[in-house]
């Protein structure tokens, strides 16, 4: 074991994931000598040389066109795009191509191989374009595995799994706590098992469904409800998709009540696909409607960040009003 | 039909070709020591104009050091310099008619500073406060002008540059005789929006001028592995557009290839990419440290080759500038950057309601009704809140002044 903040602990995936398989590569926007600007890629063309380690030209489409083609070629890419809110330009070799390589070929080729890492979310004062949470966009994109981790164990594991899942996965890192949370991480090659949600805490009353930086903001939100006599059952969703309805549908079958928490604005948000889902499941077990607390239906602010965020208080909020209903 | 507009005669011989036989070359007429080249015609630069060019890069430069110093001081939470790439900027603007438009990345607030954007402007944009007509929803640095003919700036790289070729062919149509001038990296020139520009903007001759400042790195990628082909001017050719390389460095070269842009494109339609070869002398950001990935030696070397120093010993030779005047001229924009700064410190943040409104002309229903929850939730927590909380009363008080005409009214009426 040793301890890791989350950046150490994605390099330390990709170090493992580099040194069991030469076919692995990392590549992407100053990630090679330089290490990335976040430095998640520190030291890897120092230990494998700038054949599998390298900085390409700045073009998201072309960094995830030939991230496909390597895939189908059978080399395993782990792409960087330096933050989520600059995937766009590569929206279409994403949706139109890592999503269905496999289908309409019948399984002739497939890019399995592929891994599309990048850092989201707010809290960092990054304003619109440093900020988003795009995880709904690819969610709505079958064939696609979207997975967000929460601290540095789940990074290392859920990332190693990523890169060697059968098919393409979008691994989208939480990069307020890049460096804020910290704590122990195997030293050896472990897994975590991809369309697992994980249940961090059992409780009785209520379920807290979030992922990636949500999960602190809603375990935040948890100790306050806990000293007003609430038990909260939190869940970490951990893969967006495929969803892990089980885990969260026998949650909700329990507490009978359920808040769904994400950073990203409420109209189409992943909350509203759970919520549904839910609902059909558990209808006659509900105590309350489902409640969602998540940013607003608007672009990522800056000065006024806090109050579009769904902070502790705001979930806190909705726990007492679900617990009233 | 015909498929390519070669006349080229067929050989029969399978003969490749990789351009390095087009070499282009750098057009540079100043010095660094400020005197002309041998063979370098007299400019076209008048003294009015040359001074406001100069005085707008070493404003760009006091500001830079300024905000720069602020962002270290943790008074500022970003910063991006200008330095060193002064001349391409300020003397591209120079070259244009001030109702151009300029399409800018995020490091040409030497355009801004040219066409007269006020310190106060900068100070509200950097603080984010209430002054700020974007009110305080983008990080500092992404300032916009309507009046000043500056489309406000956006973080994703490139997105501006095909963006001019359609706003420049829209001007083609009314036919007042502007241009857009477009001004990017090049490391956004790797961009599939670069080269769409591009095209476009030949098929459909349009008025557009594309600036690429070439400074040698994209935050640390370096040029040698940004592309391997000759620099970003070379790429004209595949779309069959006029492309000039220039010094960077030199604010009369790059002032005289704009000129010469802007005319080919306002009066001939022709398009035209021009590569500003250039040094970003100052980290990319204030979150960059490029001792991780260029040299103190590299570093120096074009320090010597200052575009300021080099066009102020041309002003200075002309006796179209005085020393002592820079000296006062320097102290009096500290003093006037360093107040605007304290009072933009002070102001206001934006609010609450800029958080809803702009995103769409009118706010729908269901927006309003999240702001009005957002509303309850803040005056339950002020303490949560204190970028909002303290003014709610006032701006609540301000809303329904605006959405009640009879209390306009009554203001008219007293």
């Amino acid at each position: 074991m040793s301890r890791m903040n989350l950046l150490q602990a994605i390099n330390n995936a990709l170090d493992t994931a580099m040194a069991a398989d030469p076919r692995v590569l990392c590549f992407g926007e100053d990630v090679g000598v330089f290490g990335g600007v976040f430095r998640a890629t520190s030291h890897l063309q120092e230990k494998y040389g700038r054949e599998r380690c390298f900085n390409t030209p700045l073009v998201e489409q072309g960094i995830v066109g030939f991230a496909n083609g390597l895939a189908a070629q059978g080399s395993v890419p782990v792409a960087e795009i330096q933050f989520a809110d600059y995937i766009f330009p590569a929206f279409d070799q994403i949706v139109n191509e890592s999503a269905k390589f496999r289908y309409r070929s019948g399984s002739l080729f497939d890019v399995g191989g592929l891994t599309i890492r990048a850092p989201y979310g707010g809290g960092i004062a990054g304003g619109h374009y440093h900020s988003q949470s795009p995880e709904a966009y690819f969610a709505h994109t079958p064939g696609l595995t979207v997975v967000v981790p929460r601290n540095p164990h789940q990074a290392k594991g859920l990332l190693l799994a990523a890169i060697r899942s059968p098919d393409p996965v979008i691994f989208f890192e939480p990069k307020r706590l890049y460096r804020a949370a910290v704590g122990e991480v195997p030293d050896e090659d472990y897994q975590l098992p991809l369309r697992q949600a994980e249940v961090i805490k059992a409780g009785e009353d209520i379920t807290l469904l979030a992922w990636g930086a949500q999960v602190e903001v809603v375990e935040q939100a948890a100790e306050m409800a806990e000293e007003a006599g609430i038990s909260c059952e939190i869940i970490d969703l951990r893969t967006i998709v495929p969803w892990d309805v089980e885990t969260v549908a026998s949650s909700v079958l329990k507490t009978g009540r359920l808040v769904v928490s994400h950073e990203a604005p409420l109209t189409g948000g992943f909350a509203a696909e759970i919520a549904a889902t839910i609902q059909s499941r558990c209808f006659l077990y509900l105590e309350s409607p489902i409640a969602r607390v998540t940013g607003l239906d608007t672009p990522f602010p800056l000065t006024l960040e806090k109050e579009y965020m769904p902070g502790p208080l705001k979930v806190f909020e909705a726990i007492h009003r679900t617990m009233d209903f | 039909m015909k498929t390519t507009r070669s006349t080229a005669k067929p050989v029969h011989k399978p003969v490749f070709a990789n351009g390095d036989d087009i070499q282009i070359p750098v057009f540079t007429l100043l010095k660094p020591d400020g005197t002309l080249y041998a063979g370098a015609g007299q400019p076209s630069l008048e003294r009015d104009t040359a001074r406001r060019l100069y005085r707008a890069m070493l404003y760009t430069r006091v500001l830079d050091e300024r905000m720069m110093a602020a962002q270290r001081q943790g008074r500022l939470s970003f910063y991006m310099q200008c330095t060193g790439e002064e001349a391409a900027v300020v003397g591209a603007t120079a070259a244009l008619d001030d109702a151009d438009m300029i399409m800018a990345q995020y490091r040409e607030q030497g355009a801004l500073a040219y066409r007269g954007f006020t310190t106060e402007a900068f100070m509200d944009q950097l603080f984010g406060n209430q002054g700020d007509p974007a009110h305080g929803r983008q990080m500092p640095i992404h300032y916009g002008s309507r009046e000043l003919y500056y489309l406000t700036i956006s973080s994703p790289l490139a997105t501006q540059i095909p963006q001019a070729t359609g706003y420049a062919y829209g001007q083609k149509l009314a036919g007042q005789g502007h241009c857009t001038l477009a001004i990017f990296g090049e490391g956004a020139a790797s961009e599939g929006d670069f080269h769409a520009a591009l095209n476009m903007a030949s098929v459909h001759k349009v008025p557009v001028i594309f600036l690429c400042r070439n400074n040698g790195y994209a935050i640390s990628t370096p040029v040698t592995e940004q592309f391997a082909g000759d620099g970003v001017a070379a790429r004209a050719f595949g779309y069959r557009m006029q492309s000039i390389r220039v010094d960077g460095n030199d604010a009369l070269a790059v002032y005289e290839a704009t000129r010469e842009a802007r005319r080919l494109a306002v009066e001939e339609n022709e398009p035209v990419l021009i590569e500003a070869m250039t040094y970003r002398l100052a980290a990319h950001s204030s979150s960059d440290d490029p001792s991780g990935y260029r040299s103190k030696k590299e570093e120096e070397a074009w320090r010597k080759k200052d575009p300021l120093r080099r066009l102020q010993r041309w002003l200075l030779d002309r006796g179209w500038w005085e020393e002592d005047e820079e000296r006062e001229l320097v102290e009096s924009l500290r003093r006037e950057v360093l107040d605007t700064m304290k009072r933009a410190e002070k102001r206001r943040p934006p609010a609450l309601e800029t958080l809803v409104t702009d995103v769409y002309a009118e706010v729908p229903p269901a927006l309003r009704e999240q702001f009005e929850t957002l509303v309850a939730h803040v005056r339950r927590h002020p303490e949560a809140y204190p970028r909002s909380a303290p003014w709610l009363d006032a701006d609540q008080a301000d809303e329904a002044l605006r959405d009640d005409p009879s209390a306009h009214d009554g203001e008219a009426r007293l």
